[in-house]
C-alpha cells in the first residue's frame, strides 16, 4: 500500500466547482494509472487542509468518485482506489464517443460541413485545449 | 448516543434596547467550520455572548456539545474556547504571567507544550508586557490560549478583523489543523470573511437580528451568479430570479438565481461577500 502522491491543482478562475475539479483530477489519475488499485487516498480532512477548501467540498468529491466506482471507503480506515476494469472503462468511453459522433454527423449534415472540415475543427480544438493546459 | 451537533439553538431570543435578536434556530454539526456573517450590529456578537453564557437569553435554549449550557459543569466549560477582537487580560502581564495564570485556570486541561509551540510559531516576545503587544500579537496570543486547553468548540468573534494578510493566513492554517480532529468545530463570526471563506463548510447569515439562512457554502455559491446587463436585457429576466442589483449610468450589475434564468446567460461566480451585499441592498430597494 503506497501513499497517494497525486498532484491536484485548484483553479479559482475555472467555471467548474471545486469539488468537480478535485474529482476529475483524481479520476484522471486513476484512469491513466498514476494512482494504482488499492492505493490509500488522503483523508477528506487532510485533503481539505492541504488544498485549503472546505471539508464538505472534499467529501463531495470522494462521494462522487465512490458512486462512479473509482474509489471505495472502508469505515475507520480511509478511501482506497478501486480496482478498475480498464477494458470496461474504455468501452464505456467508446460508447460515449459514438453517441456524440452520431450527433456531430447529424449537425454536419444539416449545416453541410464536409468530413475534411470536421477533421480540421477537431485539430483546432485540440490545439486550443493544449494551450489551456 | 453519539453527540452529532456542536451547537443547537432553539427559539433563542434576546432584547437589548431597541434591538431584538431572534428568535434564532440554528444547528451546527460537529467537525465543521461555520462562517457567521452579517453587518455590524446584526447580532453576531450578541449570539456569541449568549453562547458563552456571558449574557442570559430572554427565551430559548442553547445546547453546546449536546448539553444545555445552563447545566455546564466547570469541567465542561473547558471544552469551549473563544477569541475576541481583543485580549481581556491585565495589561502588565508578560507571556510567563499569562501562561502561569492559564495553567492554574484550566488545571489538568491545560496543554503547556501546545501553548509553548504556538508562542514560538508566532514569534511572540517573552520580555514584553501585553501592553506593548501589537494588535496582531494580541490576537495570536488569544488564539494560542484558546487552542491550548483541549477545547472541542472554538468561537472566534471578529478575531481577524483589521489584521494583515499574513497573520490571517496563519489563522487559516491553524483552523484547518484544528479541524483535522473531527470532534472539533469552529464558528467564526465576521462582517468580512475574505480568506476564511475558502475553508468554511457552512455560512450562517444574520441580518437585523434574524437568521436569513444557514447553508453549505458550496451549494450557496453555486446557486447564484453575477452578470452585467443592459436595462432592456434586465427587463427580460424573471423578477423572482433577481436577488439584488446595482444600476449605474451604463447598465446594471445583477445577482441572479441560476435556476431561474436561461442556461445560455453567462454568469460569473459569486463570493460570500457578494451574496451578503446584494441580499442586503436588494432588500432596501
Amino acid at each position: 500500500m503506497r501513499r497517494c502522491l497525486v498532484n491536484i491543482k485548484i483553479k479559482n478562475s475555472s467555471n467548474d466547482p471545486i469539488y468537480l475539479q478535485i474529482k476529475n483530477q483524481i479520476r484522471d489519475a486513476i484512469l491513466n494509472g498514476e494512482l494504482e488499485a488499492d492505493e490509500l487516498l488522503p483523508s477528506i480532512r487532510l485533503l481539505a487542509k492541504e488544498l485549503r477548501v472546505s471539508v464538505i467540498t472534499t467529501k463531495r468529491a470522494y462521494d462522487e468518485l465512490e458512486k462512479d466506482g473509482f474509489i471505495h471507503s472502508v469505515h475507520g480506515k480511509g478511501s482506497f482506489v478501486a480496482p478498475q476494469n480498464l477494458d470496461l472503462i474504455k468501452e464505456r468511453f467508446l460508447k460515449k464517443i459514438e453517441a456524440n459522433m452520431t450527433e456531430i454527423l447529424r449537425y454536419a449534415k444539416l449545416a453541410d460541413v464536409s468530413h475534411d472540415e470536421l477533421i480540421e475543427m477537431i485539430k483546432t480544438l485540440e490545439d486550443e485545449n493544449a494551450e489551456c493546459n | 448516543m453519539k453527540m452529532q451537533n456542536a451547537i443547537e439553538l432553539q427559539g433563542l431570543k434576546k432584547r437589548l434596547g431597541n434591538f431584538v435578536l431572534g428568535p434564532i434556530d440554528l444547528i451546527v454539526p460537529k467537525g465543521c467550520i461555520v462562517g457567521y456573517i452579517g453587518e455590524n450590529g446584526a447580532g453576531k456578537s450578541t449570539t456569541i455572548k449568549l453562547l458563552l453564557n456571558l449574557m442570559l437569553p430572554d427565551q430559548g435554549e442553547i445546547k453546546l456539545l449536546g448539553k444545555d449550557i445552563q447545566e455546564f459543569t466547570p469541567q465542561m466549560k473547558k471544552d469551549i474556547a473563544y477569541v475576541f477582537d481583543d485580549l481581556y487580560l491585565p495589561e502588565d502581564m508578560t507571556l510567563k504571567n499569562v501562561q502561569n495564570f492559564h495553567r492554574k485556570l484550566y488545571g489538568q486541561a491545560w496543554q503547556d507544550k501546545t501553548f509553548s509551540e504556538l508562542i514560538t510559531r508566532f514569534n511572540l516576545p517573552d520580555n514584553k508586557t501585553i501592553k506593548h503587544f501589537s494588535r496582531g500579537m494580541r490576537m495570536q496570543l488569544g488564539l494560542a490560549l484558546a487552542l491550548s486547553h483541549g477545547a472541542k468548540l472554538l468561537l472566534l468573534d471578529e478575531a481577524t478583523s483589521g489584521l494583515d494578510p499574513v497573520i490571517r493566513d496563519d489563522v487559516l492554517d491553524l483552523l484547518l489543523e484544528y479541524i483535522q480532529n473531527e470532534d472539533h468545530t469552529v464558528l467564526v463570526s465576521s462582517h468580512i470573511l475574505s480568506d476564511l471563506e475558502k475553508v468554511a463548510d457552512y455560512i450562517a447569515f444574520i441580518h437585523k437580528g434574524q437568521l436569513l439562512f444557514m447553508e453549505a457554502k458550496d451549494e450557496l455559491v453555486e446557486q447564484y451568479g453575477i452578470t452585467s446587463l443592459s436595462k432592456e436585457q434586465l427587463a427580460e429576466i424573471d423578477d423572482k430570479a433577481i436577488i439584488g442589483k446595482r444600476p449605474h449610468q451604463f447598465g446594471v450589475e445583477v445577482m441572479l438565481k441560476r435556476s431561474l434564468v436561461p442556461d445560455d446567460l453567462e454568469l460569473e461566480k459569486v463570493s460570500i461577500e457578494d451574496i451578503m451585499v446584494y441580499m442586503i441592498k436588494g432588500e432596501r430597494k
